[in-house]
């Protein structure tokens, strides 16, 4: 799952951020300690403990004297928040550049999510009230 | 964080080379270094002199605040394995081992005993005898069942397949984990360790050419290809550290980490980014040709292009 020419603690951090986010673990339980995550990815355990701390910071974990890290209530649906605006740069930006370049317009692609999505069986309901199929 | 060795315009010449020229630095407690760079560029030296094996030509070093040499206090908080470590001619692994016992205050027979199984060591075969690979194992054995304070390892793993590498990466991450302390680790398998280091310290040509976070590097630098006048046209006014062509496409190695808006100007170019390995970042920073000039007169590089 490592990958180049990105810190480490980030993508450590990033790892249990979508942990949370798909639910596997859970608000109010124990998050893997900075030495599970070491060992798991075959790191430097300070690397990884900046990984957690970055999360304690932003108050996606929080510390339980003498028993360990443990997730934040609330903590799945900031991060939703987070990665749902970060979606347009992450996802939406490439996919338009790349559309361009094949010559497809704006219309051309929203037929193909359409479909495509249709086809897979929507994967989620759609967040926004009102949007017309 | 505390520092647990000093060194200060540490010097050291053979005849007329200069294997170390006027390099300062400090490594601090309970971290793993990676100390990195080719063969001949001084890494070898340094760690000789810092375990007081070697003597310098100038300059000052500190462990654990005093000088190492004759000195029991300091010497027995360190281990240093060598690459090529001798034995004497009838010694077997387990009078190595037994040595060892006696002469490092936190020897873990227990750790010794598993890594002695998990190598498959015949302890009671002759060192003469044994393959490299097994003789690495003896020095790597020693190294971690020392649990020093201070450990060395130069080059540990020759003849070790990769099996027996990710043992000792392993056992290494784990037994620190448990026991704290200060690891160098010299090698040339960059990518094998890169996730096991903290720090990267760069010697070249007696030089330190890098001293930092192992993590703040990855990002550093790029590789972007694409159409030769668009990857010309992006790389003005940046540090271009390596460069090739073929036909109308072009690759080049950016030092500098990528902003928001030069990744959007590189995808309006068209041009692909590629990330740079911390071995691929090395090589392309200790890269020379046969032609460069000697080190006595080679300018001081500058050393802070990479902080």
């Amino acid at each position: 799952m490592i990958e180049e020419g990105r810190a480490l603690f980030l993508q450590i951090a990033e790892g249990v951020e979508d942990s949370i986010i798909d639910r596997s673990l859970s608000e109010e339980s124990q998050a893997p300690s900075t030495n599970e995550l070491a060992a798991f990815f075959r790191i430097n355990p300070a690397t990884a403990a900046k990984g957690v701390n970055m999360l304690v910071d932003k108050g996606v974990l929080y510390k339980r004297r003498g028993v360990g890290m443990f997730v934040a209530p609330g903590a799945r649906e900031r991060l939703l928040a987070e990665r749902r605006t970060a979606f347009a740069d992450k996802y939406v930006e490439p996919l338009l550049a790349e559309a361009r370049k094949l010559g497809m317009g704006p219309d051309d692609l929203s037929r193909l999510i359409l479909d495509r999505a249709d086809s897979a069986g929507a994967v989620a309901t759609d967040i926004t009230e009102g949007t017309s199929r | 964080m505390t520092d647990v060795i000093e060194v200060r315009n540490l010097t050291k010449r053979y005849r007329d080379t200069l294997a170390v020229d006027d390099v300062s630095f400090t490594i601090q407690k309970d971290t793993i270094y990676g100390l990195l760079g080719r063969n001949g560029a001084g890494k070898t030296t340094v760690m000789s002199i810092l375990t007081a094996q070697n003597f310098a030509t100038g300059g000052e070093i500190r462990i654990f605040g005093e000088q190492p040499y004759e000195n029991t206090r300091v010497l027995r908080r360190m281990c240093f394995v060598r690459e090529s470590q001798k034995y004497p001619d009838d010694a077997k692994p387990h009078h190595a081992f037994h040595a060892a016992s006696l002469f490092f205050p936190n020897w873990s027979q227990e750790l010794a005993d598993r890594l002695i199984d998990e190598f498959q060591l015949p302890v009671k075969k002759r060192i003469k005898k044994l393959s490299r690979g097994q003789l690495s194992a003896v020095g790597v054995i020693i190294g971690l069942a020392s649990r020093a304070e201070i450990t060395f390892f130069d080059e540990p793993y020759l003849g070790l397949d990769a099996v027996a590498r990710q043992i000792f990466y392993d056992r290494l991450l784990e037994d620190y984990t448990e026991h704290p302390r200060t690891v160098i680790l010299s090698s040339h398998l960059i990518d094998e360790v890169a996730n096991l280091i903290e720090k990267v310290l760069v010697i070249d040509r007696g030089h330190i050419v890098m001293d930092e976070d192992t993590d703040a590097v990855r990002d550093r630098a790029a590789n972007i290809v694409g159409d030769a006048d668009a990857v010309e046209s992006f790389a003005a006014g940046r540090e271009v550290i390596h460069r090739e062509s073929l036909g109308r496409v072009t690759s080049i190695t950016v030092l500098g980490a990528l902003s928001a808006d030069d990744r959007e100007r590189l995808a309006v170019a068209g041009l692909d980014v590629a990330p740079v390995s911390l071995q691929q970042l090395i090589v392309r920073l200790t890269q020379h040709t046969r032609g460069d000039a000697p080190i006595d007169t080679v300018p001081t590089p500058d050393e802070g292009a990479l902080r």
